[in-house]
C-alpha cells in the first residue's frame, strides 16, 4: 500500500499549501446572462491582443447573484441587465465599495410568433399584450379571439422567460406595469432555446426573450411589430429602430459596473479601456445594438474624471431611450 | 397415501407451470435490461451524430471562444481532470480509513450505530446540499477561494460516503478465517489489515471508488454553487515547474471550469451551432467516464490474480 500512502502525502501537502496563491494578472468578471455574450467576445479578443499576459474570467450569477459578489469586493467588474437597485446600492455603501456605471450596450425583448401567423403581421399594441400576460387573464384568457374578435378562434399558447431572469423583470414591468407580475399560466424556461422550439412547433405560440436568440433563429420565427400606444406606428426590433429609440418600451440598456478601487489596478484599466473602444463592434457581431460612439465617450470622460455612482437612483425604469440615457449619464 | 401424494399429471402440471414463469422471468429481465441499454445507446448515438462534426483534434485544444467552429473544451477538460485528481486524491484515503476503521476497529455500540446510519442517510443527500455547504465552509471559512482544490473537497465530500460503504461491503466479503488464521500466526490487528484486508478487499473498493467518481464527474449543481466560471481562456499554472523544489500547487488555487459546466453554457446558446459543441463535449464526458471504468475493471482484473486465498 504505498500507493496509497504516498497519494495520502500528496493530499496532505496540497493542503498545506493550498492557501497560498499567486495568480498573477487576472480581472474578475460576473453578473447578468444577457450581458455575458458582449463580455465574453470582448475578454476573449482582450486577452489575444495582450498576449495572454492578463487573465480574464467570466461567469454567469445573473444580474443580481453579480451584484451581491460585487457589494462584497469578490469581483472586479459586473454585468447587469438592469440598473443597479436601491439594496445593492446600499450594500455596496456598506462594504465602502464606489463604482463606475458604463451602459455597453442596447438589447430589444423580441415578441415572437410563428411564421404561420398571418394576423399579427400588422403589430401589437402594449395594451393588447397586457390583456394577455396580466394576472388577470390567467386561467380566463385562453383564446385568440378574446383580445381581438378579428383574430382567430384558436387556442393561446404563450412562452416567456423564467421568473428568476431579468428578462422576465424588464418584460413584466414594461408590459404589465409591475415587476415580476404576470399570468402564470405559460410555458417558463430559463433557457431560450425552449421557447424558440416551442414557438417553432406551434402555429398558436406567442413567446418573448432577448433579440440575440431571435436573430439566429429567424428562419423559423417571426418577429412581431409592437405599437406602444394607438396612433403611434408599430415597429420591429433590429438595429435601427433600437438606436433611434421608436421600438419602445422593449428595448433596454445593458451596462457593466467596475469597482472603482480596482479600476486603480492597471490590468482592470485596460481592460475597460479595451470593452469602450471594442465594445461597439463586439456587441454587434453577437447580434447586441451598440451604443452611438458618443457613449462611450462620455463613459471615457467618467472613468478619467473618477465620477462614480449611477444616474438611475435605485429604481427600476422602462422604455430609456439611447438619447435619454446619454442625456442624463452626462449630467452625472 | 396414494390420496395426499400428486398424481403424475398433477406434478407434470406444475412442472410445466414452474417452467413457464422461468421463462416469463427470463423475458421480463431481458425486457428491463433492454430498455435501459436502449435508450442509453440511442441517447448516445443522438449525441455522437450531432457531435461528430467537432470532434477533431483542435476542439481539445482550444479554449471556449464566441465563434462556435473555433471553440474547445481545453480549459473544460484540463478543469475536470484537475478536479478529479483532488477529489481522488481526498476521498480515497479518507474512505478507505474510515471503512477499515468501521469495520476492523470500531467498537459495537450505539454511537458506531449512528455513524453507521449517517453515512448511509449521506449516500443519497442531493448534491447541491454539499455545494452549499462547500460554499460557506470552503469558499468563505477557510477562504480557499473558487478554485480547483474547492471544488475537488467538495466533490470529495459528496463521494466519501460511497467509499466508505464499499469500502466495508469489500471487507466483509472477506472470509473470516483469514482474519483468524493471521491472529493465529501472531500478527498484530495492523499486520492483519495492511498484509490481509486491504490487498484482499481492493478490487472491490476500486468499484467503490470509480462509482463514486462517475458520480461527480457529471456533477453541475455543487460545482457551479462554489461558482465555477463560465468562461476562462488560460490554464491552472503546471504542477511541474523548471525551479527548486520542482513541484507547485499553484493550480489547486486557480480559477476554473468543467465539461459539464461548458456544455450547459453551450446548450443555452441562441447560435445552434453552439448546440453541437455541446453534443461533442457530451460525448467526450461520456467516454472519459467509460475510460475510468475501463481503468478500473483493469486494475481489478490484475488485482484479483494476485490474490491466492
Amino acid at each position: 500500500m504505498r500507493f496509497a500512502s504516498s497519494i495520502f502525502a500528496t493530499a496532505l501537502s496540497a493542503a498545506l499549501a493550498a492557501p497560498v496563491s499567486a495568480q498573477g494578472v487576472l480581472v474578475k468578471i460576473d453578473g447578468s446572462s444577457t450581458v455575458y455574450p458582449v463580455t465574453e467576445a470582448v475578454a476573449e479578443e482582450f486577452q489575444k491582443a495582450e498576449k495572454n499576459a492578463i487573465k480574464v474570467t467570466v461567469g454567469i450569477s445573473g444580474t443580481g447573484g453579480g451584484f451581491k459578489k460585487f457589494c462584497r469586493g469578490e469581483t472586479d467588474i459586473s454585468g447587469a441587465s438592469r440598473p443597479i437597485l436601491k439594496a445593492e446600492m446600499d450594500a455596496c455603501a456598506k462594504e465602502g465599495i464606489t463604482y463606475y456605471e458604463l451602459p455597453v450596450a442596447f438589447d430589444a425583448l423580441t415578441v415572437v410568433v410563428n411564421p404561420k401567423n398571418t394576423w399579427l403581421d400588422r403589430g401589437i399594441t402594449v395594451e393588447q399584450l397586457k390583456r394577455m400576460w396580466e394576472p388577470g387573464a390567467q386561467g380566463k384568457v385562453m383564446r385568440w379571439n378574446q383580445i381581438d374578435p378579428s383574430w382567430p378562434d384558436a387556442p393561446l399558447k404563450l412562452f416567456g422567460a423564467g421568473a428568476d431572469s431579468g428578462t422576465f423583470d424588464y418584460f413584466t414591468e414594461a408590459i404589465v406595469g409591475k415587476s415580476k407580475s404576470s399570468r402564470g399560466d405559460f410555458t417558463a424556461s430559463e433557457d431560450d432555446n425552449v421557447l424558440v422550439q416551442g414557438v417553432q412547433r406551434d402555429a398558436n405560440a406567442l413567446g418573448f426573450f432577448g433579440y440575440a436568440y431571435y436573430a439566429e433563429n429567424k428562419e423559423k420565427l417571426k418577429s412581431v411589430a409592437v405599437i406602444e400606444k394607438a396612433g403611434r406606428p408599430a415597429v420591429k426590433p433590429d438595429m435601427t429602430t433600437v438606436i433611434d429609440g421608436s421600438y419602445q418600451p422593449l428595448s433596454r440598456p445593458i451596462f457593466i459596473y467596475v469597482n472603482a478601487k480596482a479600476y486603480g489596478r492597471a490590468e482592470v484599466k485596460k481592460f475597460v479601456e479595451y470593452y469602450m473602444a471594442h465594445g461597439a463592434q463586439l456587441s454587434k457581431e453577437v447580434k447586441y445594438v451598440p451604443l452611438p460612439d458618443r457613449a462611450y465617450q462620455i463613459n471615457r470622460e467618467h472613468l478619467a474624471k473618477g465620477k462614480k455612482g449611477t444616474v438611475f437612483g435605485g429604481v427600476a425604469e422602462v422604455g430609456v431611450r439611447i438619447e435619454d440615457l446619454l442625456a442624463r449619464e452626462a449630467k452625472l | 397415501m396414494s390420496a395426499i401424494a400428486p398424481s403424475r399429471t398433477e406434478v407434470r402440471r406444475l412442472i410445466v407451470r414452474a417452467r413457464r414463469l422461468d421463462v416469463l422471468f427470463v423475458a421480463l429481465g431481458i425486457v428491463a435490461l433492454g430498455i435501459g441499454f436502449a435508450t442509453f445507446v440511442a441517447l448516445f448515438l443522438d449525441m455522437l451524430i450531432d457531435g461528430w462534426s467537432r470532434l477533431r483534434p483542435e476542439f481539445f485544444t482550444q479554449f471556449p471562444s464566441r465563434r462556435a467552429g473555433q471553440a474547445g473544451i481545453l480549459s473544460a477538460w484540463v478543469g475536470t481532470l484537475l478536479v478529479m485528481i483532488v477529489t481522488a486524491c481526498v476521498a480515497v484515503p479518507l474512505g478507505v480509513a474510515a471503512g477499515i476503521y468501521l469495520e476492523e476497529y470500531a467498537p459495537k455500540n450505539w454511537v458506531t450505530d449512528l455513524i453507521e446510519i449517517n453515512i448511509t442517510n449521506l449516500a443519497g443527500v442531493p448534491s447541491i446540499v454539499y455545494g452549499l455547504l462547500a460554499l460557506g465552509l470552503f469558499v468563505y471559512a477557510f477562504g480557499l477561494g473558487q478554485s480547483v482544490q474547492t471544488a475537488g473537497l467538495t466533490l470529495a465530500l459528496l463521494i466519501l460516503p460511497v467509499v466508505i460503504v464499499a469500502t466495508r461491503e469489500a471487507i466483509r466479503s472477506i472470509p473470516g478465517m483469514i482474519r483468524e488464521g493471521a491472529y493465529a500466526v501472531g500478527a498484530t490487528r495492523w499486520q492483519t489489515v495492511k498484509d490481509h484486508i486491504i490487498p484482499y478487499s481492493t478490487p472491490g473498493i476500486l468499484t467503490g471508488v470509480i462509482i463514486g467518481m462517475s458520480r461527480a464527474i457529471g456533477e453541475t449543481a455543487p460545482i457551479i454553487t462554489i461558482g465555477a466560471l463560465t468562461f476562462i481562456a488560460f490554464l491552472p499554472p503546471p504542477p511541474v515547474t523548471g525551479d527548486f523544489p520542482f513541484l507547485s500547487f499553484e493550480w489547486l488555487s486557480a480559477p476554473f471550469t468543467v465539461m459539464p459546466i461548458q456544455m450547459f453554457n453551450w446548450t443555452s446558446r441562441p447560435d445552434p451551432a453552439f448546440h453541437a459543441n455541446a453534443a461533442a463535449a457530451g460525448t467526450i464526458l461520456v467516454f472519459m467516464t467509460l475510460a475510468m471504468n475501463a481503468l478500473a475493471i483493469w486494475l481489478r482484473f490484475r488485482l484479483r490474480k494476485n490474490i491466492k486465498w
